[in-house]
């Protein structure tokens, strides 16, 4: 890379926390599926929390939520080539890792809770064989059922140490807020095999996304993600999450940064007027938004005003942020231009790689 | 000084129709906007996107809630990533029109008898002397 925005060398640049990896059709999970889940699979299909089954919530901007650049050759689904994902993302960005956001099927939110046990484990051996096996530089989270906790247990007892994964995947718009006590034997399983809870934008809840129901559009939906996102974090640090398992950190992808600082404030003014109701908080809610969270960049608030998006990531705290593309969706950020450039080469490269790095225990 | 770069034979872009071509090292998109020919430069000015890949479409406007209306089919250029919108003919964004716009360049016709005689590298096309022929000046 020559361009002078992009300050690295060979083989060590930026660390990527949002790769969404395709499939070609589900039909990649059965050589990781049990015959009967198979059959199931074949049988009856998907069963999240919605009336239809193969169809996402809000009919969205881009054909498979994706850059419309990113369908590989021969038409097969955007991400699920993994020549293609090189070509166009790894090589050209000089990735040095990415860490893969398996969205689909949702695991998370399939109602079967047997199958979605058997299903948690089919992508998890799918992203072993697929994409760590062939390229080291993919890493991934490992997928669970969150609404079974023995089998979410089970599944990251059995990955822990795996140098393939990185994180847990949770999703935000989950059963129930994820600081309820049902969840917590997940984040004691995840603090034991000292992995950090990825919480990406995802999930299919069965309650509408905003407190007063089902808004109209794509755009009301995906704004709405924030607000989801935020009430994850205020649920783990509120409901005793964050006090209980201090050493476990959260990173949440897709749902902005910005906010945090307002929050931060907010939740300690509320802190002290509540602090009957919330006697078992001993520390002030900001510390533990500061101490427990990362967030990463995209889709990334892109104010009017040149400096102001710089000012912000300082305020937030540079060391708390990771870089995210989120290839191959239509949001998809560049590296080289998606982080402002009159950040300092330190600055930059935190964001860009190191913090990445740190938090995920990867050598760079 | 600019030169003048030969592109392809008018008739092999149909209206409707696009061709990528690299000119001094620049990727230029020439568009067939239902026969008027324009070249802007395949880079979108927000985040680096092949821009001339992108769609080929309408500017939709509304008057209110569930009504929209469609004008200027085919004039407009919709960014394959973030979904930006251009005037094919102008490179004007419709999103940001003060601040975001796409660079853009004059395309124009001659006949293909001038080709022969042109400062170009003639011999890689194909010369027909009754064709008309694209150029992009630069």
């Amino acid at each position: 890379m020559s361009d002078a925005r992009f300050p690295f060398a060979g083989l060590t640049g930026p660390i990527d926390c949002d790769i969404h990896p395709g499939m070609v059709s589900l039909a990649e999970l059965f050589p990781h599926l049990e015959g009967r889940w198979v059959d199931h699979l074949q049988a009856y299909g998907v069963h999240l929390r919605q009336t239809f089954a193969n169809t996402m919530t809000y009919p969205r901007l881009a054909r498979d939520t994706a850059r419309s650049d990113a369908w590989p050759p021969g038409g097969k689904p955007p991400g699920s080539d993994l020549d293609f994902l090189r070509e166009q993302h790894l090589d050209a960005q000089n990735i040095a890792y990415g860490i893969l956001q398996p969205l689909r099927p949702g695991v998370a939110s399939e109602r079967n809770l047997s199958f979605a046990a058997a299903l948690a484990r089919a992508v998890n051996s799918w992203q072993v064989e697929k994409w760590f096996k062939p390229e080291p530089r993919l890493k991934g989270s490992i997928v669970v059922a969150p609404d079974d906790a023995d089998a979410a247990i089970a599944e990251i007892e059995h990955w822990a140490g795996h140098p393939g994964f990185v994180q847990v995947a949770l999703p935000p718009k989950s059963l129930e807020p994820l600081g309820r006590k049902r969840y917590w034997p997940i984040f004691e399983a995840a603090a034991k095999a000292g992995l950090p809870i990825g919480i990406h934008v995802s999930g299919v809840a069965g309650h509408a996304i905003t407190a007063s129901g089902w808004p109209s559009f794509y755009a009301e939906d995906h704004n709405s993600n924030i607000a989801a996102i935020q009430a994850t974090a205020i649920s783990l640090i509120f409901e005793g999450v964050t006090t209980r398992w201090p050493d476990l950190r959260f990173v949440l992808i897709e749902g902005g940064l910005g906010w945090s600082t307002a929050l931060a404030a907010r939740l300690d003014r509320t802190w002290v007027r509540f602090s009957s109701e919330l006697a078992h908080l001993i520390e002030a809610p900001s510390i533990h938004l500061k101490r427990s969270f990362h967030f990463t960049t995209q889709p990334i608030e892109e104010p009017d005003r040149k400096g102001m998006l710089t000012e912000m990531l300082r305020e937030v705290g540079i060391e708390r942020i990771l870089f995210a593309s989120d290839y191959p969706h239509w949001d998809y950020d560049d590296p080289r231009y998606a982080i402002p450039g009159d950040l300092t080469s330190v600055e930059r490269q935190a964001i860009l790689r190191n913090n990445a790095a740190a938090l995920y225990g990867l050598k760079l | 000084m600019k030169t003048k770069y030969l592109i392809c034979a008018k008739a092999d872009l149909p209206v409707g129709e696009r061709r990528i071509v690299t000119v001094k090292g620049r990727e230029i998109g020439v568009f067939n906007v239902k026969g008027n020919f324009y070249g802007i430069l395949n880079r979108c000015p927000h985040e680096g996107a092949a821009l001339c890949k992108g769609l080929m479409g309408s500017l939709v406007t509304s008057q209110e809630p569930g009504s929209f209306m469609m004008h200027r089919e085919g004039e407009i250029l919709r960014c394959p990533w973030h979904g930006w919108e251009f005037d094919i003919r102008t490179g004007q964004s419709y999103c940001d029109p003060a601040s975001v716009f796409v660079k853009q360049f004059d395309i124009q016709c001659a006949p293909g008898a001038k080709v022969v005689e042109g400062p170009f590298v003639a011999e890689t096309f194909t010369v027909s002397s009754e064709g008309e022929y694209l150029y992009v000046e630069l």
